[in-house]
């Protein structure tokens, strides 16, 4: 038997539904991988639950909580967003190993839009991140976080943590283009870690010296960990610098802004693999 | 006769190095065209080039009547590219890679799934179930690979170095489903850095080397390029290969040792013949009076791998050179 390919879509409106179900064949690709690893699925999702565990128990009686607050109620927020930036180093490792492997090479060698790629790679990741912030709001619940402030605010607060999870895919993206081998994947799960960590995930800014509560709260993760502990109705939001009065406002300009560099970065990167 | 592919004048640099000096290809409707070179060659930048991949710096290349560059999405849905990786899913099992390439390709699911049962019983694969590609062997990978290149029955079929880092079987394995995809009507651009898979598979062959085609032809007319048949004489003690090889030249009027082959190894001395008939029973003759035991003689057309190093001037064939821009 011969199987002949379909025509080429000339018009704008078949293109899309052609780079819509590519996209979605894509996606189904992690959905597939998530049935067959489940092991690496579940380890993936506990992992953020280990660290909540570590710092909520071990070390959260030693932490200072503005107005004397429960340690587990500011760490919440601060670890959802921490749960989103981990996200960079899910996106990362599967963009690279496609274009070490040849796959990316495969798929450009297909009749498929070049966009239903990483329209596939945005939805599977930002299904993971739902169940991955699921599971993590599961977890602080039994650790005692509540939301404050009604359902609604709430819903914002996550909100805002999805849209920090879309601006890293596009550097998690940029970055897979860019670096490959063993080495990058060590230097970027390495440096997720400092990134997070100058933030005001794990410890208020108040008790940190002045310079580096500057540093610390101009770093986009705290914007959206300010914002969320107000929406949420949590303890530590706020802060003294003028990023920290507007953490609403930068928890929507940080992203957007990282978007705005990093997708036509990707884009551009993506274009010129034929140079 | 029509060409599946033709190239013009394809120049390809990367930074100050040409990968592409000029590359002209014709490879006709429905049968293999090997692409034979050493690592570097360009063997690979070519398939990128074709597979549009990689957009040339100069000249131009039409693939099953489209413009590489114009056309590139015509170009895609005529093709099948097998690259020099098994550029497959590795957690799937092969029976999703096929559904999901055939989705890819824009068969529809319940058609997606009919034709990867169809070629994962065509490649042998059919006993794999659920088993991850992760586990597959080098062959079963390979042939993997093959089908997926193959699912919508394209009219050019591109395969760079398919056999390279297979064991003997994996290579036979690959080999004979080639053929078979050949049998039915499919254009073929190999690549190989193995000259027996160019023979073996190959109606013509480009020779390629430093980025431009150095010798084209028939893998016989290559051959015979070469200046016709060689002897070769296999002596009992290697200590007689030096005598053996001074008559051989001798005898056969061979000019000057240079074209005269020692493989001290399997004691074997090689030397181009001029005249068929007279040759071998002369050589026997003086080897006799000169006291050397002969255990093989025997007159043979040279091998492909002879012509490439005489081609090629024996440069970078025992390479192996890694990195992309750099192989092939």
């Amino acid at each position: 038997m011969t199987v002949t390919a379909p025509e080429i879509p000339r018009t704008a409106a078949a293109r899309l539904r052609w780079a819509l179900a590519d996209g979605w064949t894509v996606t189904l690709r992690s959905l597939h991988h998530w049935a067959r690893t489940p092991g690496r699925l579940v380890a993936a999702l506990l992992f953020p639950v280990m660290i909540v565990l570590m710092f909520g128990y071990l070390f959260g009686g030693a932490m200072a909580v503005p107005g004397g607050g429960d340690y587990r109620e500011f760490l919440m927020p601060g670890m959802y967003a921490m749960t989103m930036l981990f996200g960079i180093e899910a996106t990362f490792t599967a963009v690279a190993r496609d274009a070490t492997k040849g796959v990316t090479d495969r798929f450009r060698s297909l009749p498929i839009a070049s966009s239903a790629v990483v329209l596939g790679r945005s939805v599977a990741d930002m299904l993971n991140t739902v169940l991955g912030l699921a599971v993590m709001i599961v977890c602080g619940l039994a650790v005692g976080w509540r939301y404050h402030e009604g359902p609604a605010r709430a819903a914002l607060a996550v909100g805002l943590l999805l849209l920090l999870r879309f601006a890293f895919l596009w550097v998690g993206i940029y970055l897979g283009l860019t670096l490959n081998g063993p080495e990058a994947v060590m230097a970027v799960q390495i440096l997720v870690w400092p990134v997070g960590f100058l933030s005001s995930a794990f410890a208020w800014t108040g008790t940190m010296p002045g310079w580096l509560a500057a540093v610390a709260e101009w770093n986009p993760l705290s914007a959206t960990m300010a914002a969320t502990r107000h929406l949420f109705g949590n303890p530590g939001a706020g802060g003294t610098t003028w990023v920290a009065e507007h953490a609403a406002v930068m928890a929507l300009v940080w992203p957007l802004l990282l978007v705005a560099v990093f997708l036509p970065l990707s884009v551009r990167r993506y274009r010129r693999l034929d140079r | 006769m029509t060409h599946a592919v033709t190239a013009e004048g394809l120049r390809k640099r990367y930074g100050d190095t040409p990968a592409l000096d000029g590359v002209d290809l014709a490879v006709r409707e429905g049968t293999v065209h090997g692409l034979l070179g050493p690592n570097g060659a360009g063997k690979t930048t070519a398939v990128r080039i074709l597979t549009t991949l990689l957009r040339p710096d100069g000249g131009t290349a039409r693939v099953a009547g489209f413009d590489v560059v114009r056309q590139a999405a015509d170009v895609r849905r005529s093709i099948g590219l097998v690259g020099q990786h098994a550029a497959l899913d590795e957690i799937l099992s092969g029976r999703q890679n096929l559904v999901m390439f055939g989705r890819l390709h824009h068969l529809r699911p319940a058609a997606a799934r009919a034709r990867a049962d169809e070629l994962l019983a065509r490649f042998g694969l059919a006993g794999t179930g659920t088993k991850p590609v992760g586990q597959y062997s080098g062959g079963m990978r390979r042939r993997l690979d093959l089908a997926v290149g193959m699912i919508c029955s394209p009219p050019v079929l591109f395969l760079d170095e398919p056999t390279t880092g297979l064991d003997p079987r994996g290579r036979t394995e690959v080999w004979d489903a080639v053929r078979a995809l050949v049998a039915a009507g499919t254009t073929v651009l190999l690549t190989t850095q193995y000259l027996e898979e160019a023979d073996q598979l190959a109606s013509r062959v480009s020779v390629v080397d430093a980025g431009r085609v150095v010798a084209e032809g028939t893998p016989d007319e290559l051959k015979s390029a070469l200046g016709g048949d060689r002897l070769d004489v296999v002596v009992r003690h290697t200590a007689d290969l030096p005598a053996a090889a001074a008559i051989a030249g001798r005898v056969t009027g061979a000019p000057g040792d240079a074209s005269v082959d020692l493989d001290a190894d399997a004691r074997r001395v090689s030397a181009p013949v001029r005249d068929r008939s007279a040759a071998l029973p002369e050589v026997l003759r003086a080897l006799d009076a000169a006291g050397i035991t002969v255990a093989d003689i025997a007159l043979r057309r040279p091998t492909l791998d002879e012509v490439f190093l005489h081609l090629t001037g024996a440069r970078n064939t025992t390479e192996n050179t890694t990195g992309k821009a750099a192989a092939g």
